[in-house]
């Protein structure tokens, strides 16, 4: 039985289109339709529930000990405010999960991981627990909503004072009031997943309601809408941020994920280091992840297989049409020695060969 | 959106519409457009193919997936809509307009039903 997030009567009464993901019942799209909700995000801003994430809170005095140990990113040098990506690997380097760390006080880190994949972290989390740390999950008490888009910084002003607004990318400010005295108490984070500027508001699960339509109202002169899990994949896609089953898995190294700028070799010891250190002398890992533009007719979609004449290179992990882009554009893992951009390649669909061209990564770039 | 009176319709949400010299346009109903979401891409036969009554003749994309178009009648594919190749989201905007292929020679055809028993049937299928 799927579970509800708080929004989910909000989702109803805004007109989403109820579908079953990640054990959640989430709007897939609204009437507006994937399109328009992602050309919203791109000029203008969208509203996105993503409560169904899952917060897992780290502390004690060996927190950043285990931090460390356990993801591939290096978490020494933080202040409180700040935030940083990392996979989390197991033994043989492949990708248990990728999250994102916040930490928040000296010894205590808030850290967010998908939905699919929370039960499974929080058990990995404390079964490789080393020293003075504890674990809690806090995502059944945790509501999260993102606003994004570039007009994102104009309508949270509406509702804040300057000083709550985090202003670099990748830092957040904690215990802020979004909509004045009665308002809803957040922590406001300058964060995304749809490559444009925005915000990832965590707070109280019952309060997130009361915020969505705080921010709903404030960004009506905007042009705010609503946005579905179907924009979500799509602005991903388009600005090539990994999601974690399609470019990684338990299979796939950060390494091979085109992820390795997150993987700090230099650290003394983390789990997954020794196979991944053995890839880089070796020379690297044996296929990369690469972006591919349909040269050709139709869409490619995920795990469909990548020729370079007769031989299979490779086989897709995500693929769709990007609205921004009007194209149709997929990413692949392939051999490494054949990633060079502007390799005319081939993708099977349903039986058809469909003309492709591998082409650097990102798809799309926002201009700061 | 209304179902025009004209029109038939299959259990598979395409519609037929039979003209007066023996050939039938096929199109997309607009309970299967709304139910596909924004169309992106679609794939048609060529003409001269052969179509059969309840196989498929081509497919049409949305942003999230693919869906196999079913033909109701059996003939020889006469002419497609070259438009919606260009312009896929017709069949979103003007579902009854945006015909995808025109059969003649026309030898067999499945059960249809009028716009009656159509949206009654369409109202059975939710939930």
């Amino acid at each position: 039985m799927e579970r509800r997030t708080t929004l989910y009567e909000t989702h109803v009464k805004y007109g989403g289109k109820i579908v079953p993901f990640a054990g959640y019942l989430l709007p897939v799209q609204y009437e507006t339709g994937v399109i328009r909700e992602h050309m919203a995000v791109r000029t203008a801003c969208g509203l996105f529930d993503v409560s169904h994430m899952g917060e897992i809170l780290c502390r004690g005095e060996d927190a950043l000990k285990n931090l460390n140990h356990l993801l591939t990113n290096d978490f020494a040098g933080m202040v409180p405010g700040q935030a940083r990506y990392s996979p989390m690997c197991n033994e043989s380097g492949g990708v248990v999960d990728d999250l994102i760390a916040y930490k928040v006080a000296e010894d205590v880190y808030l850290l967010v991981v998908n939905a699919a994949n929370k039960e499974k972290d929080f058990q990995w989390m404390k079964d490789h627990r080393t020293g003075g740390a504890e674990f809690t999950d806090l995502s059944d008490l945790v509501g999260q909503i993102a606003l994004q888009g570039p007009k994102a910084e104009t309508i949270l002003r509406k509702l804040t004072d300057e000083e709550d607004i985090p202003q670099k990318n990748y830092t957040c400010t904690f215990r802020r009031m979004v909509g004045g005295r009665d308002g809803v108490e957040c922590i406001i984070s300058r964060t995304g997943y749809t490559g444009e500027d925005g915000f990832e508001f965590y707070l109280a699960a019952e309060e997130a309601p009361k915020l969505w339509e705080l921010l709903m109202e404030a960004g009506k002169e905007e042009g705010l809408i609503p946005c579905g899990l179907g924009a979500r994949d799509t602005l991903r896609l388009e600005a090539a941020m990994p999601l974690y089953g399609h470019e990684m898995n338990d299979a796939i190294t950060p390494l091979e994920a085109g992820l390795g700028i997150f993987v700090k070799l230099k650290k003394e010891e983390f789990i997954g280091k020794d196979p991944m250190e053995a890839m880089k002398e070796a020379g690297g890992p044996a296929r990369k992840r690469v972006g591919l533009k349909v040269t050709g007719r139709g869409i490619i979609r995920e795990q469909e297989p990548v020729f370079l004449g007769t031989r299979q290179i490779g086989t897709t992990t995500s693929g769709t049409h990007c609205p921004y882009l009007k194209a149709p554009a997929a990413m692949a893992l392939v051999d490494a020695d054949q990633t060079a951009p502007g390799t005319a390649v081939e993708v099977e669909v349903r039986g058809r060969r469909v003309a492709a061209e591998i082409v650097p990564l990102p798809f799309y770039k926002r201009e700061k | 959106m209304m179902n025009p009176e004209a029109l038939q319709y299959s259990k598979s949400h395409e519609w037929v519409k039979f003209e007066e010299d023996g050939t039938a346009s096929i199109g997309l109903t607009d309970y299967a457009q709304n139910a596909l979401g924004d169309l992106v891409f679609v794939n048609l036969p060529e003409i001269g193919d052969a179509v059969e009554a309840g196989e498929a003749f081509g497919d049409v994309e949305s942003v999230k997936a693919v869906s196999d178009v079913f033909s109701p009648v059996s003939g020889i594919v006469d002419e497609i809509n070259e438009e919606l190749l260009d312009a896929p989201e017709t069949m979103n905007s003007e579902p009854y307009e945006a015909w995808l292929i025109r059969v003649k020679e026309i030898t067999e055809k499945e059960e249809l039903m009028d716009a009656k028993a159509y949206e009654a049937f369409c109202e059975s299928q939710e939930e």
